[in-house]
């Protein structure tokens, strides 16, 4: 009992060091032997996942847990790196240790015909390891740190298949939007903490004043970090990254895509939240401003999507689209978030918006699958060149319907339960905006259905008689997924009162993390 | 501090940086201007952390008559400077890197010519 203490203690740093470790021990074990590199990087994010199922069992049920990097007890917090781990922090390390556990699975077999496979691992490790470190960081310099190694990593990871030019191109692109946004978050950390000397995001949050330096800052985190998440109008770079990246990288890459969201939502909800509960009407502005971008991205991924005839870049602009759909609850959170006598809306919109994340991991990273499985297969990417697959390859079929019905809301699946509850909370705010969001959902159905038929079904092509059903750890990688969205679906209490719930109300009642922080100074220093 | 001549060049630096990124077509000039960027954030956290005056904080060897703590310059964004410098570094060489591969496959490094991805 007292050693499950101690590690639970300490599993705040073990999740992020295990992973870092294990990247750099992979190039030296892959000299031995590719099968035990392979069950290397299994065991050391199994590990991890361990961890974060240890600390989740403590964190939900007992609320916020601070480590301090470097001491025993809280001897002068101001001058340590901190970690602080809320709901939040651990719902969405959940997600990343389920989308980086399913990547290494399905790498086994995918990947195989590749050469400089264990760059290829450590740098998967690494950013498991980044994003890890950008959800459960709180520290405000420390999560920039992260953004730029989540940056590096996924760089690295999109440009894999350099014999590509536009791999490279789309990795290109990647880097200088990221570099720049990384650079303007510094900017902001610098702002805020020429103003408060603190870099502790609990200790800003308790002393920030909302001064006109604050907004310039406030602009500049919410803009690079949406821009991160794949906001429109800044997703030009997404569609190009998650279409080129080996299909294995990519969903560790939506990850990635996730932590910064979570960035935003500790942006507004946790370093800003006490203005923007005190000062209704720009949490008003912020929120309307949110939901109106989120909006505007469903629309815009989902009429992109509608053109596109290459399978993988057609996912990538429906991940935006999803994208879309979480920044509508989380925005119509902060809309109502000064306002008492609609909470219980917020509360539906926050909830839905955060289960919708974890929904949209699930849902196009086994779209993604599917795409690499039938590229695995096929050797091929245009929708207009596929046909009739579903004659060869049975359970990928199969999976793609699963993944098809989760994507476009329909009922049996995860989808529906989370964009329900984003429809209701919306509705309420606006009629309109809900019914927009309804219909690019039924799109987002009619687009995929087409790509069904153009991919599935019809005649058996010559080209293809010799094509056969892919390797059993892909087939895996995709049921574990397949099977977490069906069970979510049918069982969405399960994880809503279990997960989701603890995270959204560790957003709304963000008073709990800061008070964790600020406590520990008044008796330390 | 004269005028405030630090903060001035900060913002200097950031806007030709930008100006380089969206205006300049070469990718290698599109690597400079990031890189201009990153030396004027460093610029300015630096200049956060300036005192008039000031001594190295060390606490070992502090100059006779030096005020304590009043007369040295904050250690903290120096040391988040370094950080900043050496990611920056590893950024500049990936970026790098990259406009290598894209030259060998494209043959060029005009960005107008460099857009298969755009359908």
């Amino acid at each position: 009992m007292n050693i499950l203490n101690l590690l639970i203690q300490h599993s705040p740093a073990l999740i992020v060091a295990v992973p870092l470790f294990g990247a750099f021990l992979t190039p030296l074990i892959s000299r031995v032997n590719e099968k035990v590199r392979n069950i290397f990087a299994i065991f050391v994010l199994a590990l991890t996942g361990v961890f974060v199922l240890l600390l989740s069992s403590d964190v939900i049920p007992n609320g916020p847990r601070v480590y301090i990097f470097g001491a025993k007890d809280h001897t002068i917090p101001v001058l340590r790196i901190l970690f602080e781990v809320d709901g939040m922090s651990i719902f969405m390390a959940i997600v990343s240790v389920i989308l980086a556990l399913v990547a290494v699975i399905y790498s086994w077999s995918f990947m195989k015909e590749n050469s400089g496979l264990d760059k290829y691992y450590t740098l998967l490790l690494l950013l498991t390891a980044s994003m890890l470190g950008l959800e459960l960081t709180g520290d405000i310099f420390n999560f920039f740190v992260f953004l730029e190694i989540t940056c590096i990593s996924s760089c690295a990871l999109i440009a894999f298949w350099v014999h590509e030019g536009e791999a490279v191109e789309a990795a290109f692109k990647y880097i200088v939007v990221s570099a720049i946004g990384a650079l303007f978050v510094l900017f902001a950390i610098a702002l805020l903490y020429g103003q408060y000397d603190a870099l502790n995001i609990a200790t800003l949050a308790s002393v920030i004043q909302y001064t006109f330096l604050d907004k310039i800052a406030l602009v500049l985190l919410v803009v690079v970090l949406g821009m991160k998440a794949g906001l429109v109008p800044m997703h030009m770079w997404l569609p190009d990254s998650y279409g080129r990246a080996p299909p294995s990288a990519t969903i560790i890459i939506i990850g990635a895509t996730q932590a910064s969201l979570y960035g935003v939502f500790r942006v507004c909800f946790t370093l800003y939240g006490g203005i923007f509960r005190d000062m209704t009407l720009s949490s008003v502005s912020v929120g309307w401003i949110i939901v109106i971008l989120g909006l505007i991205t469903v629309l815009v991924g989902v009429i992109m999507a509608l053109i596109q005839i290459d399978f993988r870049r057609l996912i990538a602009y429906s991940a935006v689209a999803e994208i879309g759909y979480i920044f509508l609850g989380i925005g119509v959170g902060l809309v109502v978030l000064g306002d008492p006598t609609m909470l219980d809306v917020g509360k539906t919109a926050m909830q839905g918006g955060v289960f919708h994340i974890i929904n949209d991991a699930l849902d196009v990273s086994l779209l993604f699958l599917v795409a690499g499985a039938v590229y695995y297969a096929t050797k091929e990417n245009s929708l207009n060149r596929m046909g009739g697959l579903a004659r060869n390859m049975k359970y990928t079929t199969v999976f793609f319907l699963i993944g098809l019905l989760a994507v476009a809301g329909m009922p049996p699946m995860n989808g529906f339960a989370s964009k329900l509850l984003i429809y209701e909370s919306v509705y309420r705010i606006n009629p309109i905006l809900s019914i927009i969001a309804i219909l690019c959902s039924i799109l987002l159905l009619a687009i995929f259905v087409k790509v069904f038929h153009s991919a599935f079904l019809g005649p058996k092509l010559p080209r293809f008689k010799d094509v056969k059903e892919v390797p059993k750890s892909m087939l895996l990688a995709m049921g574990v997924i397949a099977s977490l969205i069906i069970i979510f679906g049918i069982f969405p209490q399960i994880v809503l009162s279990n997960i989701v719930q603890p995270a959204a109300d560790s957003l709304i009642n963000y008073g709990d993390y800061i008070r964790q922080i600020v406590s520990s100074f008044s008796g330390g220093v | 501090m004269i005028f405030n001549i630090p903060f001035i060049a900060v913002v200097a630096m950031v806007f030709i940086g930008l100006y380089a990124v969206l205006f300049k077509r070469n990718l290698i000039k599109i690597v400079i201007g990031i890189s201009i960027i990153e030396s004027g954030v460093n610029l300015f956290l630096i200049t956060l952390g300036y005192r008039e005056g000031g001594v190295a904080p060390i606490y070992t060897s502090l100059p006779a008559g030096t005020n304590y703590p009043e007369g040295m310059v904050l250690p903290v964004p120096q040391a988040l400077t370094l950080t900043s410098i050496v990611i920056g570094v590893a950024v500049l060489a990936l970026m790098l890197s990259l406009v290598m591969y894209i030259y060998r496959h494209y043959g060029t490094l005009d960005v107008r010519k460099i857009r298969r991805l755009r359908e």
